[in-house]
């Protein structure tokens, strides 16, 4: 990895030279007027809500005795706090029940849009926004959850908020918003086989750090992140926030276009036309100015693994734990905090550790090329028999999609289960909890101490290395196993 | 426009004195300052029980207090937060700043604050003050020495002491949130006294 600080420029970014980069055309279109001395007003396009962090911002609305300004320009679903068995019965869980009942409530009493449980389109909220056309290019995007980067992905400028934001958004379309510094992350080069867009990111945060980007907003370019699909750049963006960034986008190009086309949501006819035309001018001119810089070998990264409990404590399936004559002294005590939750000594190997758990779900890599990833690999074998694994789509639509594709079958002769749309145990606040002391594989985005169940021991990684585990049930490196893998069962990027 | 009191610092005005509760920890998540399964409430009030709730208690279980994490640890008492580098990071849940605010913290000390933890505290008059490394080192340091060492914080003037040496730095906030916190006004009052501008955006943007 390299570094550049040399366009740093915070004020003049745009004018100096007079080349834009792709957040501040978006961002300026956006901007209603700036507070002397203070924030922007800045409109936002598309909402999303879900149950755990609206009904206070419903609330409040109602104590003011307002309605919602724009209900057109929000899409709710339940998600982070449902079952992911039996979503056709009711909500066994009291507290749980209500929350989502609140939801439901408060979209009826202000003409929102809810995609609730048992509705075709249900799903986490950042998988059913990209799959239904509602997250376009060039457009803003709020929700009250942080990994709303993900739609940053479509050259979008996509970021979570508050629940104080998200009833600011309910009640007049808009945010108070300081502009964030603009960083460009470059990753150029061929990935190696068995490195999927997990990886690139893992690795990226690995390098700057779980604060490394932190009051940024970053741009992803370079030939790697070209290639990628439109799902793998999702990924990508989704984890942004995990290095502190506000956001994470990536220009549009003909894979978004692609992606777009026929979507439910998605412009038709010469609207499409006009559109795409737009969407086309959405790309950091040559000459823009960024507030940091930061270049990439794609042949650098290896399939990464976590051992720590933040996303930047991570390391290549081959590598080991820092020993702690690697550990900078002012981090030596939250190191030794980490690894003594985790429960792995200083310099230990990743590979051969073994796991219990395997989560193959989240917003993170719960699509159906994660899922058709996982079930490249499987087709054929047998988990061991001492790991539980539980794949959990994204969406119901990517369910139905799984289904139709035969992947649920392949998932039961391998012993895994499939479960039924929802956040899960990447955060483990409905019953799907990782029990105490027992080492998960996740493919999801948080290792923070007790994320996936009290005491539980989150290893990040993904798909195909979680998948590899699954099989043989400890940490391994997943490209000692490829030839096995069919090119075109397996999406590999 | 009804203004209650919502910040100390509306109350005393612009100062606020306390002693603090150190804790010394990087990259401070939210999932540690209100785990997720204590999301489930509709209502902002009653977070503060739950606070560090895993990190208070073995086993979830309030009869097993962990006696090394300072907020079992009677030495230290106080309504400001002191903590280290990159706190409230993670999950963008505003219920970590009501979960402090409830426990009756007016301020949190750190070298580094997450983005969305600093908007969600300041939406909640909890007034997030970054100090430098060395200036929270010496906060630190001075409090080990003596727990019953005060901080002023003087929003109006945008400094940070250390009472007893009398060590300061300044700090930054923008214009318009001091306003807001020393006059208890919110942002959803600002944006709904510009809501024909708004429309009218609307309007020519489409």
């Amino acid at each position: 990895m390299s570094e550049s600080n040399q366009n740093k420029d915070v004020g003049g970014r745009t004018s100096e030279r007079g080349g834009k980069s792709l957040f501040d055309k978006i961002w300026e279109k956006h901007v209603v007027k700036q507070i002397e001395g203070g924030p922007f007003v800045l409109y936002i396009d598309k909402h999303f809500i879900h149950e755990v962090t609206s009904p206070q911002a419903f609330s409040g609305l109602n104590k003011r005795g307002i309605k919602v300004l724009r209900p057109e320009l929000t899409v709710a679903t339940a998600d982070h706090n449902v079952p992911t068995i039996d979503q056709h019965l009711p909500i066994r869980e009291e507290l749980s029940r209500r929350q989502v009942d609140a939801l439901k409530k408060n979209c009826a009493e202000h003409g929102i849009e809810l995609y609730g449980l048992g509705h075709p389109f249900q799903g986490i909220v950042h998988v059913i926004g990209p799959e239904l056309g509602v997250t376009q290019p060039g457009i803003t995007i709020v929700c009250g959850d942080s990994h709303t980067s993900t739609h940053g992905a479509f050259g979008a400028i996509a970021f979570g908020i508050g629940t104080s934001e998200v009833e600011m958004v309910l009640a007049t379309q808009c945010l108070l918003q300081t502009k964030p510094k603009v960083m460009r992350i470059n990753v150029d080069g061929q990935l190696h086989k068995g490195v999927v867009s997990k990886d690139i990111i893992l690795y990226i945060i690995s390098q700057i750090s779980a604060s490394g980007a932190t009051g940024y907003f970053v741009e992803y370019a370079g030939s790697a992140i070209r290639s990628l699909s439109m799902e793998a750049r999702m990924t990508i963006c989704n984890m942004s926030i995990e290095m502190g960034a506000r956001g994470g986008m990536i220009a549009p190009d003909e894979t978004t276009f692609t992606y777009l086309k026929g979507r439910k949501f998605s412009p038709e006819g010469a609207e499409w036309d006009a559109k795409v035309a737009e969407w086309k001018q959405l790309y950091s001119d040559g000459n823009a100015m960024f507030d940091k810089e930061i270049f990439i070998n794609a042949a650098d990264i290896e399939p990464m693994i976590t051992y720590g409990t933040n996303p930047g404590m991570g390391v290549g399936v081959t590598g080991h734990v820092p020993s702690l004559n690697e550990v900078d002294e002012k981090e030596k005590a939250s190191f030794e905090k980490s690894l003594n939750y985790m429960g792995l000594q200083p310099g230990a190997n990743m590979k051969g550790k073994k796991v219990d758990y395997v989560f193959i779900g989240s917003c993170t890599n719960s699509r159906i090329e994660d899922l058709r990833m996982v079930a490249g690999f499987v087709k054929g074998k047998k988990k061991a028999s001492d790991v539980q694994v539980w794949v959990v789509p994204g969406s119901k639509q990517v369910e139905k999609q799984a289904i139709e594709e035969g992947i649920d079958k392949i998932f039961e002769q391998a012993g895994f289960q499939l479960r039924q749309p929802g956040c899960s145990a990447c955060l483990g606040m409905n019953e799907d909890k990782i029990p105490a002391g027992k080492y998960c594989i996740s493919t999801s985005n948080r290792n923070f101490e007790g994320r996936q169940g009290p005491n539980a021991r989150t290893f990040l990684a993904s798909p195909l290395t979680a998948a590899a585990a699954a099989i043989t049930g400890e940490i391994c490196d997943v490209r000692e196993y490829l030839v096995d893998v069919n090119k075109e069962d397996a999406v590999l990027n | 426009m009804s203004n209650p009191t919502k910040s100390a610092f509306q109350a005393g005005n612009g100062i606020f004195r306390s002693t603090v509760v150190p804790l010394n920890i990087e990259n401070v998540d939210t999932d540690q300052i209100i785990p997720a399964r204590f999301l489930k409430a509709t209502s902002r009030e009653g977070f503060g029980e739950n606070l560090f709730r895993d990190w208070r208690y073995n086993n979830d279980d309030e009869n097993q207090p962990k006696q090394d994490f300072v907020f079992n640890d009677a030495t230290y008492s106080g309504k400001i937060l002191v903590a280290a580098k990159n706190f409230g990071c993670g999950s963008s849940r505003e219920h970590a700043a009501w979960a402090i605010k409830d426990a009756g913290y007016e301020v949190v000390v750190s070298s580094f604050f997450a983005d969305i933890f600093k908007s969600n505290s300041l939406n909640n008059f909890l007034l997030p003050v970054q100090v430098s490394e060395t200036f929270l080192k010496k906060i630190f340091d001075t409090v080990q020495r003596d727990p019953k060492t005060e901080i002023e914080v003087d929003l109006e003037r945008q400094t940070i002491t250390i009472t007893a040496t009398g060590e300061q730095e300044t700090f930054d906030i923008n214009k318009y949130k001091k306003t807001c916190l020393l006059n208890g006004y919110d942002d959803i009052d600002y944006l709904l006294s510009i809501k024909k501008e708004i429309q009218q955006f609307e309007t020519l943007k489409n």
